[in-house]
């Protein structure tokens, strides 16, 4: 055989005529897909027909919702885009909360929704949706394919979008037609995107001057975000903190890009920030942004944000510059590329000597602080045995509230890549569907969902497939009964009028587990969580973990709404000892 | 601005204004010299650089938006066509043509008591003539939007209040 008919024989290959559903498959191979987290129904009945005959793994979670959220906790342990199918009308739109959530924590996904047939979209036909109409502000770009000959070209891009600049989710919506139309399967194609060029390197004049505003700082801190995870910088930005002995506060989502037990780390910052992190962004004279953008949980007001400071933002979005906080050195640039330009110029220190003998006495004063009491279950405590557990070194997935601060607090992450919880959005029920694509995306880690007696009820559906996979997640439910942040609020906002945050007859949670085929336990003490804690981690298998806590608890420090990070309550002095 | 004539384009971008509250004067839309390529011209009122900034920032991260440009601060040629019926018995008739002829303005429609007045120019003009029909009897306007290029030949600035987006 001659070396053109090689060549022409794999061109042939890339170019096969194929239906859309199969098209579909094969981009998925080419583009590496391992899973994919689904639901079928009406529109989407090619599609599953051919996964069917391709032995595709595809799980099937209990509920779209929980589908997206997996394929969320399965791109932040990853770093590859998470793929959902779903079918029209209803299974579009269910996936909506999951969109904005990924959106918001820019988190790259690939989302396949059914749609009816082209030939009666508009006519309000059986589960038809306008789903690109609904999620086109939800996505950071969206398409409905019309013609087969486009669908290669769609799905090439949408990888390419999910995954490039800031991640973020694509939606690709297939009416049923097109699923079963035959055309030329062509996915050796390059990307032609001219309205979309992503600026990935770094400035290298706005990099002098940061440079050059370091080596003049006396009370230098870097702001990391999920940016340095994002870019897979942690290293990099360990090297640059300890080269320019510059201490670091994470946000929420960025934790674990800085290693907890480093002296040179402070703490998250913000709302339920720690004192020292706080208080360094208050007073520090020069402020670095690294891939965080300046939520408004963070900044606190902003008025009050960092008034001392100069401040540097390093973003591959240049849409987050300047959008919150005014920005002195824009460095428009992937976190990684930025930090390794920042190394390699090996700028002249900052003389922070005083700054972090500073820091450290705030450390020592004014740690994370909360009363034991072993008669009952305290949830800091819980969280604290839960880390001694799995030795810092499990994947940890939350909801959102009390749970999720405490966990975020107290469980020290010293890696990248453990931490999976929704930050931007705020989205209850996302822990327990986000551990499974977690687990999924990294086999042999400890898995732990830390959830709220609140949340867990919004997605618990998804232990049927938790035990039907037999993932050995353990689920953590930190029970109060009480919708825990909500109540905090009231009591601290509105006077303790607890309007509809106290739930006192929550379900067995035990027994709800064992409904699922899984083992359940339950905790009432110190003594009691200790016992169970050790029983389910010697089981190689999920475990449902009911921890009846302190339902009074509240989280702390706090930043009251309005107030600047200085302003915590809250905040407990350790016993004097310098002076 | 200049964007990808897909579908949807449109809905993405003035979504995307409502998403931000941002709210749009006018805007016009229509083919360019290039195939498959459209522009697009908006006049937003802004209270400061930094929302004119985020909203240049924004529509620039749209994937079928292909170019902005804020010529607020730049010469222009900005334009507006409008349609303006008015009351117009015959005894005043005269009177009105008089009127509209240093806007070059045009008659398109005659009836019985109205007629139809075409008028194109920039912003100001186009309601300068409005006010100045006003006491006939308006029945009724329709405006474009402004449609606008940067001149050829950029000198000083002329200051402007509201932004331009093309």
């Amino acid at each position: 055989m001659t070396r053109m008919n090689v060549e022409e024989q794999e061109k042939a290959k890339t170019k096969m005529k194929l239906n859309g559903s199969l098209m579909l498959i094969e981009a998925l191979k080419a583009e590496g897909v391992e899973v994919i987290f689904g639901y079928p129904g009406g529109a989407v009945l090619p599609l599953y027909d051919e996964l069917y005959k391709a032995g595709v793994f595809h799980v099937l979670t209990r509920h779209e919702q929980g589908a997206i959220h997996a394929a969320e906790g399965y791109a932040r342990i990853s770093g590859k885009p998470g793929v959902v199918i779903a079918t029209s009308g209803p299974g579009a739109t269910n996936l909506v909360t999951g969109l904005t959530d990924a959106m918001m924590d820019s988190l790259p996904l690939v989302v396949f929704t059914g749609q009816v047939a082209t030939s009666v979209i508009g006519s309000d036909a059986f589960q038809e949706a306008d789903v690109v109409g609904i999620t086109m502000p939800i996505t950071k770009h969206n398409y409905q394919v019309r013609d087969i000959s486009e669908l290669p070209r769609i799905i090439k891009e949408a990888f390419h979008i999910a995954t490039t600049g800031r991640p973020g989710p694509v939606l690709i919506d297939i009416p049923k037609d097109i699923t079963t139309a035959e055309g030329e399967f062509d996915y050796d194609q390059d990307v032609h995107l001219p309205g979309y060029q992503p600026t990935t390197q770094p400035n290298h004049w706005q990099i002098r001057r940061l440079v050059e505003a370091v080596s003049q700082s006396k009370r230098p801190v870097i702001l990391a975000g999920a940016g340095v995870l994002h870019a897979n910088a942690a290293d990099e930005l360990r090297q640059y903190a300890e080269q320019q002995r510059i201490p670091v506060v994470h946000t929420l989502l960025g934790l674990g890009g800085f290693p907890a037990d480093h002296p040179l780390f402070l703490g998250m910052a913000g709302m339920h920030g720690t004192y020292t992190a706080n208080m360094a962004l208050y007073e520090c004279d020069l402020l670095i942004n690294i891939g965080a953008r300046f939520d408004d949980r963070v900044t606190g007001n902003l008025n009050d944000f960092a008034p001392k400071a100069t401040v540097a933002h390093i973003d591959i979005d240049p849409a987050e510059i300047g959008k919150n906080v005014p920005t002195k050195i824009p460095i428009v640039s992937d976190a990684k590329a930025a930090l390794q330009e920042l190394i390699a110029q090996q700028g002249k220190p900052a003389d922070t000597a005083a700054w972090l003998v500073q820091l450290d006495e705030w450390k020592r004063r004014f740690p994370l602080y909360y009363e034991p009491e072993a008669g009952t279950i305290k949830p800091q405590k819980l969280i604290e045995m839960i880390y001694e557990m799995t030795n810092g070194e499990a994947i940890v997935t939350t909801d959102v509230g009390q749970h999720q601060m405490w966990a975020a607090q107290y469980y020290k992450f010293n890696r990248p890549h453990r931490w999976v919880t929704s930050g931007g959005l705020g989205t209850m029920g996302f822990g327990l569907p986000a551990a499974i694509g977690a687990q999924l995306a990294d086999r042999s880690a400890t898995v732990v969902s830390i959830v709220g007696d609140g949340g867990f009820q919004m997605t618990f559906q998804e232990l049927s497939v938790i035990q039907e996979l037999q993932l050995p997640i353990k689920i953590v439910i930190v029970n109060n009964q009480a919708l825990g942040m909500v109540r905090q609020w009231q009591e601290l906002f509105y006077d303790q009028r607890y309007s509809h945050s106290l739930i006192p007859n929550q379900p067995d949670f035990v027994k709800l587990a064992e409904a699922y085929g899984m083992l359940g336990l339950r905790a009432k003490t110190e003594a009691e969580a200790a016992d169970v804690l050790k029983q389910a981690f010697a089981i190689n298998g999920p475990v449902l973990l009911d921890f009846h806590v302190r339902a009074d608890e509240n989280v702390y420090p706090m930043v009251a709404p309005g107030k600047g990070l200085h302003q915590m309550v809250g905040v407990k002095a350790c016993e004097e000892s310098s002076q | 601005m200049t964007v990808n004539n897909r579908p949807g384009v449109l809905n993405r971008i003035t979504g995307l204004f409502t998403k931000r509250h941002y709210n749009i004067e006018s805007i016009t839309v229509g083919h360019t010299e290039i195939e498959g390529i459209s522009r697009m011209t908006f006049v937003v009122n802004v209270d400061d650089e930094r929302t004119a900034e985020q909203i240049i920032k924004q529509l620039n991260k749209q994937i079928d938006v292909l170019k902005v440009n804020d010529i607020t601060d730049q010469a222009i040629v900005a334009r507006e066509l409008a349609l303006i019926k008015v009351s117009a018995p015959p005894s005043v008739r005269q009177e009105i043509y008089t009127l509209i002829e240093p806007f070059r303005a045009s008659i398109v429609d005659v009836s019985k008591d109205s007629l139809v007045i075409q008028v194109t120019g920039e912003p100001d003009k186009v309601e300068a003539l409005i006010e100045l029909l006003r006491p006939y009897g308006i029945k009724e306007v329709a405006r474009t939007g402004t449609t606008a290029f940067t001149r050829g030949a950029q000198k000083t600035a002329a200051h402007q209040k509201t932004a331009f987006i093309i």
